[in-house]
């Protein structure tokens, strides 16, 4: 574990000085790429502008907004069509068709409807995220023990008490999974909507150091954006990790 | 054994160093196998079998000694030995079908392909898998898949062929089988053998010789001899009153090496002729 | 009769959709929802005419290459990587970081050094789409069995066929599941970079649609873009059961 953590550590400062050297020695433009401590520099300008704080959370706001709203449809409409007899069936090539539909092509229609507004970012993130959860929930819905189905059947319970007791627990795991590949295509659907669509947030900020020249903001923007994606990762693993303390692949992960 | 032996393990020992922790597992191994000879490796779990297997196959160096295969020291697997692993599921490419992973060693030695034809053929006629060439490993049964390895095995035409456990993890009516199958190969290909196993009766019936293990750091406790017919059948030869004794004198080592002795006095093993080695000049 | 019946449940609900759709819109007089007709109508003007070749193949072929060179790129560095403990802690945490970074924000990157040609779309495509591949390819590389390594060292199999037969087919189910996520990367980056800076190209055709508010011709451009992306899920799921045949059987028996 030691090993590892030094060596990470040792790899992380051999890249952020080879991105320091690339330009000094001139093997790269400074131009296009400036030295790794001038981006640190100008990242260190924009902390102190009220103008990048409220940009990432502006970012902040459309990805956890979009992201939310994709959960709770995804989960509620994935726990419908799972439970009801035969609905799966039916929706199943429907869902097959829309969902390799890529989000992007919704651009023109998000900018017509509602403008440069954050609206328009999160049509783009609910609509990508949307099927990331609701995918994953139908697995897990299928995955359920037909025993453990038939039991809490024939204990007369309710509907609801069955989803609360069967259904939830073992869809968990693959709700967690649709979560956190949710979270990451919400983040890239929420960049590229304020890049190109010019909503408020992170992305616009990119887009518009980019076309006043102001290189080395860029990459520190980008560097942030690129933390951002980290702290999303990481915490959601770690959220998997709690909320499935119970579950066997975990279990066996933390055993080892 | 006055010639020059197939294999030699000369004084191996083997250190495992993870920090500034030093594990010795084996202490002082010291055997020979002649051409055309089946022998055994028992001793109780934790004796250091798989160790010495590894170390024997070129896939770990030795601290100390060396490994000989056909007089040249080995380092890394040697050109003309074949390993039957105990874990079949694991050691058959689930991608290709039987029939490639029994071809695949044999297009790596560049045989050529009507002769890699022939030897494929022969070696899954060999284990009793003539019609199952197409099929993948995983659509066979434990026992079958071990076959599929052991053919893989017979049609590289090894000089040695290692076997670690191979029958450990397979019920027993098709241990028996394959035991049936290893001596039948053996008797017909005359081909050399060295079979580790943990189980007392399965180094008595298969071997010519049962080496016994100390518990690790390993040491040879004893080389039994096992003067029983060569002609071995599983309900003749195990009702054999030698077979008993032999077996209930391994079984007598074993529980000693559990004990943790490292050396047998001579007198005190009755019933098996113990071959004594001399280090030898090399 | 069942196969009627099964045919029956696939298609009921897309076809009751779309004629929804059609009869829903076609007395309609929003300008932003024209009727499904009328969208249907400029097809054959809009794309048939030249489009097909001078826009939408353009795009496909910038896709096939920045795809392809991310594969090429991606997977063998990532089976490297996945071989050594050591060197895969060393870069863990800088390809954490790299992949975690949004691949559409490379584009105004990648402008600055290539320009807004087609070298930028193609360098924006593998640049992003890398990611997934290599690091799920170090994640194959790592759940091959130990003891394959051992057999494959025993019949002293060459590094190349050690490569092919070994690390290549063992790593396949997770080199798929990287490779899936980046084709959907690489679609979203393809028209991004259109829509950004280009002259011709999809993203760019139906953003040119949207800015002269012919509403009609920028929603069937929508459509194919839709369509597109249903075939290339379409033949991705192909080419996946044909490479993975040997893992869905191996799946479907434990």
């Amino acid at each position: 574990m030691r090993a590892s953590w030094r060596r990470g550590l040792i790899g992380t400062a051999a890249f952020t000085a080879l991105l320091e050297l690339l330009p000094r020695t001139g093997l790269v433009d400074p131009g296009y790429l400036p030295t790794a401590s001038t981006i640190a520099g100008a990242l260190a300008g924009e902390l102190s502008r009220e103008a990048f704080w409220s940009a990432l959370l502006d970012t902040v706001r459309g990805w956890a907004t979009g992201l939310g709203v994709a959960i709770v449809t995804g989960v509620a409409v994935g726990v419908v069509v799972g439970v009801v007899p035969g609905l799966r069936a039916l929706t199943a090539s429907t869902v097959e068709f829309l969902r390799p539909i890529p989000s992007v092509a919704l651009i023109p229609l998000a900018v017509l409807m509602f403008g440069t507004s954050m609206e328009s970012t999160l049509m783009l993130i609910v609509y990508a995220s949307f099927w990331q959860v609701l995918v994953q929930v139908l697995d897990g819905v299928r995955d359920i023990d037909p025993v453990t189905h038939e039991t809490a059947r024939s204990y007369g319970f309710g509907v609801f008490t069955r989803i609360r007791v069967v259904v939830w627990p073992t869809a968990l795991p693959h709700v967690m999974t649709g979560m956190r590949l949710a979270a990451t295509v919400a983040l890239v659907l929420a960049i590229t909507g304020e890049l190109v669509i010019g909503s408020p947030g992170l992305g616009r900020q990119i887009a518009l150091a980019q076309s006043a020249g102001a290189v080395e903001t860029m990459y520190g923007l980008v560097v942030v954006a690129g933390l951002f994606g980290v702290v999303v990762n990481l915490s959601i693993r770690a959220a998997e990790r709690r909320a499935l303390r119970w579950h066997v692949s975990v279990r066996r992960e933390n055993a080892v | 054994m006055t010639l020059t032996p197939v294999l030699a393990v000369d004084h191996v020992k083997k250190v495992y160093t993870t920090g500034t922790r030093h594990v010795e597992a084996v202490r002082d191994l010291h055997f020979d196998v002649a051409r055309g000879e089946l022998v055994c490796v028992v001793g109780p779990s934790g004796a250091g079998k798989t160790t010495l297997l590894r170390c024997i196959a070129g896939l770990m160096d030795v601290t100390a000694g060396e490994v000989r295969l056909e007089g040249s020291a080995i380092s890394g697997p040697p050109r003309g030995m074949a390993v039957v692993f105990q874990e079949y599921g694991r050691s058959l490419f689930p991608w290709m079908t039987v029939r490639g992973n029994v071809e695949l060693p044999l297009k790596e030695k560049k045989v050529p392909r009507a002769r890699r034809t022939v030897l494929v053929d022969e070696a899954l006629a060999t284990v009793g898998l003539d019609h199952v060439h197409d099929s993948y490993p995983w659509q066979l049964s434990g026992g079958m898949q071990q076959r599929v390895a052991i053919a893989r095995a017979v049609a590289y035409e090894p000089h040695i062929l290692l076997m670690d456990e191979p029958f450990a993890a397979v019920d027993a009516q098709t241990r028996a089988d394959l035991e049936d199958l290893i001596r039948e190969l053996w008797a017909r290909l005359r081909v050399t053998v060295l079979f580790v196993t943990h189980d007392i009766d399965e180094a008595v019936y298969l071997g010519e010789r049962v080496l016994v293990l100390s518990n690790s750091p390993t040491v040879v406790l004893e080389d039994v001899r096992i003067d029983l017919p060569g002609e071995r059948d599983q309900l003749g030869t195990r009702a054999l009153p030698r077979f008993a004794e032999l077996r209930a004198h391994v079984y007598g080592l074993v529980q000693q090496a559990k004990r943790g002795v490292r050396a047998v006095p001579a007198d005190a093993s009755p019933a098996g002729q113990t071959l004594q080695y001399e280090r030898k000049p090399s | 009769m069942r196969f009627i019946r099964s045919i029956a449940i696939v298609t009921i609900l897309p076809a009751g959709l779309v004629t929804a759709w059609w009869f829903v819109s076609l007395g309609s007089d929003n300008f932003f929802w024209p009727p499904l007709r009328d969208i249907l109508g400029t097809v054959p003007s809009t794309w048939l005419e030249g489009r097909l070749q001078a826009d939408v193949g353009p795009s496909l072929l910038r896709l096939a290459v920045g795809y392809l060179l991310a594969l090429l790129i991606g997977v063998p560095t990532g089976l490297a990587i996945g071989l050594s403990t050591p060197l895969r802690q060393y870069c863990e945490p800088v390809f954490e970081f790299l992949r975690s970074i949004p691949p559409p924000v490379l584009v105004p990157v990648i402008i600055l050094f290539a320009g807004i040609g087609d070298t930028m779309k193609v360098v924006v495509i593998a640049f992003g789409c890398v990611w997934p591949i290599l690091l799920n390819s170090v994640e194959g590389a790592r759940a091959i069995d130990e003891v394959l390594h051992d057999t494959t060292r025993i019949y002293r199999l060459s590094p190349v066929s050690r490569f092919r037969h070994l690390l290549l087919r063992g790593a396949s189910p997770h080199i798929v599941t990287g490779a899936r996520q980046a084709l959907s990367i690489a679609v979203i980056l393809v028209v991004i970079s259109e829509m950004f800076a280009a002259s011709n190209g999809l993203g760019f055709t139906i953003v040119q649609f949207q800015r002269s508010f012919a509403i009609p011709q920028m929603w069937s451009g929508i459509l194919l873009l839709g369509a597109i992306g249903v075939t290339l899920a379409f033949v991705f799921r192909l080419v996946e059961n044909r490479v993975l045949a040997w893992y869905f059987g191996l799946r479907r028996k434990q």
